[in-house]
């Protein structure tokens, strides 16, 4: 069942498309669900150029890169519940979702 | 590693370990810190006199060396000329102590003050026992860690001013020297000091990183000697306490990097090799340079640690002027002053420290009058500024003598023309407190009096090492031509360095043609 | 050294993951008893990390299939003579910590959290200097991350709160560029193995652009300059034994990685101007951290910017990786002198905080005066992180000087010195307080192990003077790639 290389194309490119998307809403956004939102945008857009790397190999569906996805998205939502937590603290010691701006003394 | 060996490493160990665990002893401890202090002093003073008969007699060096990196060995070895400085700081370490037991009395943070003390001394002996150029570093920047701590003791805002500047130069200085040390050692290898030097095979492919490599050394060490543009710290470090300036910047840290300066030219260039590069004469000149500058500045300051600084400053150079003369003479002349001027600079440093302790008097214009309240703290003052000015037959004499047949001997007289401006000069900044405090009268009370002393002038503790190093100051002068004078064991060393079977043979085939 | 060839079958590298794992799971079911499942966790670990360096100083690299399952299938546990070094400072640091901690923390609920969490960090650390491939490291990458980030939480209130949620994103975004680097690598040869990926890098466009999104993404993590931000608020604000932590080993974790990599996968990209850049940005942070920690007011604020100067050498790495043969080897001396000298400052630094109750520097003085043990590792280590002899820091940093010079890069000489001298600057002023007038001060009481933990990692600082030559050799028995 080999992939049509086009279709190929366009996995790779939309993996990329989504991280690039991913990194500019982590940097311009200011409430951090909607930061751990966009690192969980960058974290979908690898897993699909990793399958369409997957896809793209030779004699057949490399079984790998499955293995991959599916571990990178246990990390991921660790990660991401971690993340979570740690924002409501934040809301609940501060009152705002949301980093102060930084000094170099605190 | 035989007996030798490991008296190195007890010589080092004897002031290091009461250093460290004077630390730790509450201020009121004041039996056990002097017993640690002064035990601590006399084995060291006894392993060096013990290492110094075994040296003499078999004409032995011995050596000790641990493994830092591949091909990198941290080498103590005690060598005629380690321990000539080594002597002069145990010697002058007992001294001290004792006067800097009398000077703290009361004052807080001895333990802390004993504790650096101690360390700075075991720096200053690894720094005579280095065997090679990285260990002459490393202990060298130890001495840095160790010192600083003593000239902010005082914890005021100018002695914290003092101890940056202080910091300033000498780490800068160790950071230029760690770079010329691990550049020669790409070069040359990690070799042991080694009389003529272990360059001159590599004078025909590297003879211009040799001679910039020189010149960062020569920046490196001259921060601590105080050559030329590096001195500034010094006559600002002597807001420290007495016994600091007395200790440290008369005998250890400045002649750390006079001690350093030697090696280099001797041990690790030759004498030849610097000469062929040409770089002798260009230190000789910052050398005459230093002489004549630190005078006159001492001659304008008002402040006497401070005249006293810039002596130091004038009189450290001499040191170097015998070693860039490149001669057996001059050679003498040069190393012999590192004793003499020790001597001489700390018992003026002990006669500060008793005028300021006893009556308050840090100026010059307040001495009228002193010779009558103490009169052997002058006395003492006396002969050992008589000395610095060279009047014969004191140490100072013997010096300066030498060093101006070394003069000679290079074919260069008009060092002597230098050597006797600068001799005016000290007498110019030394006569005057001289004669005033001899000759002049007081009127009205003393600045600051604190001691009464009904039988002696001032505390018998400060009074002790004053009237000892001055009489070692005459000593030396009086008895220069016997087997236990400095000037002995210096002839015993240039002989060795230059391989004559006798200093005289020197000046013989240099009259001769 | 001594003979190894007892112990030459017994393997070692998967335990010294499983018993930290194993502490950190009785330490969550038993929190009561927390602490002793931590003790005795880090004097066994101490022990497996040490054997194991003697190991492979005999032996050599030891490579080990868990299961049987080879590579790509398995997953390989490498122990090479840098990973085995980093895998001991590790543990010797993290022995200090854990004994600082049961002095620091008692039997306080924050503590009960901070052992599990601190030996499950003690285990992800382990496991990534151990792992053999390059998506194995980006999994035990996110473990130490999210329990640094846990750890940092720990002092509760807003400001370490903050510290923590930024730290973690800034953390998450460079393990995501990692991962993409990952897959770039994957889709263009087919394996993660450091060492199958090592023999058949070329410079072409995929593995450069692999190179370029890994190394950033761990920059990112390693807080090099003007990526340092998020840095001294979370090194900072962090309770004293996760300060020691972060600073001295997990900073060192994304460093360890980026040398892996280019020391593995990427030797043949010699891509024109990396070194100079890379060199550059190290400049920048020695010159930055050292100009900040002269500013900054407060001790452990100091500290932290102390930290954004070091790393700053650990980048000279990149001028140095081509042109001279032992340069890399100098660097990894530097991380590990580093580690043991800051785990050691900012060890005294809690002591003193927690004595005096607050960490202004300016007025520190009688606390610094009345707890001499500390003041004086503040002084050891300290010297150790400006570079002054008999310390592990003047070893490192002769090393440095003689690689940079053995390879005529005189400008990086020049920058490892300056440096110095600003951290000689900044160390002393830190010390400075202890020599204003005035009687001592204990302070509040402590228990006497947060006195003489520090007291004893300065002196480690002293032994690591001396140990230039056993640390070579083991550097030595380092897996490269390519054809360096």
């Amino acid at each position: 069942m080999a992939t049509d290389p086009v279709n190929l194309q366009i996995y790779l490119a939309c993996g990329a498309l989504l991280f690039v998307m991913g990194v500019h809403a982590l940097v311009v956004r200011r409430h951090l669900l909607l930061k751990i939102l966009a690192i969980n945008i960058m974290g979908s857009g690898i897993f699909m150029v990793l399958l369409g790397v997957a896809a793209g190999g030779e004699g057949g569906v490399d079984p790998v890169p499955h293995a991959l996805v599916i571990t990178g998205i246990v990390v991921a939502l660790s990660a991401t519940a971690v993340a979570l937590v740690l924002m409501l603290r934040v809301k609940a010691a501060t009152g705002l979702a949301r980093l102060p701006r930084s000094g170099p003394e605190d | 590693m035989d007996m030798g060996a490991h008296v190195l490493l007890l010589i080092l160990l004897s002031s290091l370990l009461p250093g460290v665990a004077i630390f730790f002893l509450r201020e009121e401890q004041f039996v056990l810190r002097t017993a640690l202090n002064l035990g601590g002093a006399l084995l060291k003073f006894l392993l060096i006199i013990g290492l110094l008969v075994g040296v003499y007699r078999d004409g032995k060096t011995y050596s000790l060396s641990v493994n830092l990196l591949p091909g990198i060995d941290l080498v103590l070895a005690a060598d005629a000329l380690s321990l000539l400085f080594a002597t002069l700081s145990a010697v002058l370490w007992l001294v001290t102590t004792i006067y800097a037991i009398g000077y703290l009395e009361d004052s807080p943070n001895r333990s802390r003050f004993f504790g650096f003390f101690s360390l700075c001394v075991s720096a200053t002996v690894g720094i005579a026992f280095s065997g090679n150029l990285i260990t002459l570093l490393i202990f060298y920047e130890i001495l840095t860690l160790a010192t600083w701590p003593l000239v902010v003791h005082r914890g005021t805002p100018e002695s914290f001013r003092a101890g940056r500047i202080y910091l300033a130069y000498t780490l800068i200085g160790g950071a230029v020297l760690l770079g010329a040390v691990v550049w020669l050692t790409l070069l040359a290898g990690s070799e042991p000091f080694v009389v003529g030097g272990y360059l001159q095979d590599l004078a025909a492919d590297h003879g211009t990183a040799l001679m910039v490599i020189f010149a960062m050394l020569m920046a490196g060490f001259g921060v601590k000697a105080a050559l030329l543009p590096l001195h500034s710290w010094l006559p600002r470090a002597m807001v420290a306490p007495a016994p600091v300036s007395a200790l440290l910047h008369a005998v250890a840290v400045v002649k750390a990097g006079a001690f350093g300066i030697v090696r280099v030219l001797n041990d690790v260039y030759g004498v030849e090799l610097a000469a062929d590069l040409g770089v002798a004469l260009p230190l000789l000149l910052l050398a005459v340079l230093t002489i004549i500058y630190g005078s006159v500045r001492a001659v304008f300051a008002d402040d006497l640690k401070q005249r006293l600084a810039f002596s130091t400053v004038s009189q450290v150079s001499y040191i170097i002027l015998g070693a860039a003369l490149a001669g057996p003479i001059g050679a003498v002349g040069g190393l012999v002053h590192l004793v003499h001027q020790g001597i001489m600079k700390i018992t003026l440093f002990f006669c500060a420290g008793n005028f300021a302790e006893t009556l308050g008097i840090h100026r010059v214009d307040e001495m009228r009058g002193v010779g009558r309240r103490m009169p052997w703290t002058m006395t003492a003052f006396t002969l050992a500024a008589l000395g610095m000015i060279g009047i014969p037959p004191l140490a100072g004499f013997i010096s300066k003598w030498y060093l101006g047949l070394g003069a000679l001997e290079a074919d260069m007289a008009w060092v002597t023309g230098v050597l006797v401006v600068s001799s005016l000069l000290n007498a110019l900044y030394f006569l005057p407190p001289i004669l005033r405090g001899w000759f002049s009268r007081r009127e009205g009370p003393w600045p600051d009096e604190r001691h009464g002393g009904r039988w002696l002038e001032t505390h018998w503790m400060l009074l002790l090492p004053t009237v000892t190093v001055a009489a070692m100051a005459l000593g030396m002068g009086l008895l220069a031509s016997l087997a236990i004078s400095p000037l002995y064991w210096v002839t015993f060393i240039v002989e060795f360095e230059y391989g004559y079977d006798h200093i005289w043979s020197a000046i013989f085939e240099w009259e001769t043609p | 050294m001594p003979s190894t060839a007892f112990m030459a079958d017994v393997i070692l590298a998967p335990w010294l993951v499983i018993v930290p794992l194993v502490g950190a799971l009785l330490a969550g079911l038993w929190p009561a008893t927390a602490r002793w499942w931590g003790l005795l966790t880090a004097l066994a670990t101490l022990v497996l990390a040490l054997l194991l360096a003697l190991q492979v100083h005999g032996q050599g690299p030891v490579v080990l299939a868990l299961g049987g399952w080879s590579p790509p299938l398995g997953i390989a546990l490498v122990a090479d003579g840098l990973a085995s070094l980093m895998v001991l400072m590790t543990a010797g640091v993290g022995l200090a910590i854990s004994l600082y901690a049961l002095g620091y923390l008692g039997g306080t609920a924050r503590g009960r959290w901070f052992w599990m969490l601190w030996l499950w960090l003690w285990a992800a650390m382990n496991a990534l200097y151990l792992s053999g491939d390059v998506f194995n490291l980006y999994v035990t990458l996110e473990l130490v991350v999210l329990a640094s980030v846990a750890l940092v939480a720990l002092a509760g209130g807003a400001a370490p709160l903050a510290a923590a949620m930024r730290y973690l994103l800034v953390s998450l975004l460079g393990s995501m560029a990692y991962l993409m680097g990952v897959v770039l690598l994957y889709g263009a040869y087919g394996t993660l193995d450091l060492q199958g990926l090592g023999a058949q890098v070329t410079l072409s466009a995929a593995p450069m652009m692999a190179a370029v999104l890994m190394t950033v993404g761990l920059l990112v993590k390693s807080a090099l300059f003007p990526l340092h931000v998020w840095l001294p608020p979370a090194h900072g604000s962090a309770p004293a034994p996760v300060s020691a932590a972060l600073s001295a080993l997990v900073v060192k974790v994304s460093f360890y990685l980026i040398l892996r990599l280019w020391l593995m996968v990427f030797p043949e990209l010699t891509l024109p101007g990396l070194d100079l850049l890379m060199g550059g940005l190290a400049a920048a942070a020695v010159l930055w951290g050292g100009v900040m920690a002269l500013r900054v007011s407060r001790l452990k604020q100091v500290v932290a910017y102390s930290t954004v100067a070091q790393v700053g050498y650990l980048f000279l790495l990149f001028p140095l990786l081509w042109a001279a043969p032992g340069g890399w080897q100098a660097v990894v001396f530097f991380a590990v002198a580093h580690g043991v000298a800051k785990a050691a400052v900012f060890l005294a630094a809690g002591t003193l905080q927690q004595a005096a109750g607050h960490d202004r520097l300016a007025e520190l003085g009688a606390v610094m005066r009345g707890r001499l043990k500390t003041s004086f590792a503040l002084g050891i280590a300290g010297a150790s992180l400006v570079g002054l002899p008999l310390t592990g820091g003047f070893i490192a940093k002769w090393l440095l000087v003689q690689s940079a010079l053995e390879a005529h890069l005189w400008g990086w000489a020049v920058v490892v010195l300056g440096g110095g001298l600003l951290a000689g600057a900044y160390v002393f002023r830190l010390l400075g307080p202890a020599f204003e007038p005035g009687p001592g001060d204990r302070g509040r009481p402590l228990p006497a192990i947060m006195e003489w933990v520090p007291l004893s990692l300065a002196l480690l600082t002293i032994a690591l003077g001396f140990a230039g030559t056993p640390a070579l050799a083991l550097l030595a028995r380092t897996l490269v790639g390519g054809g360096g």
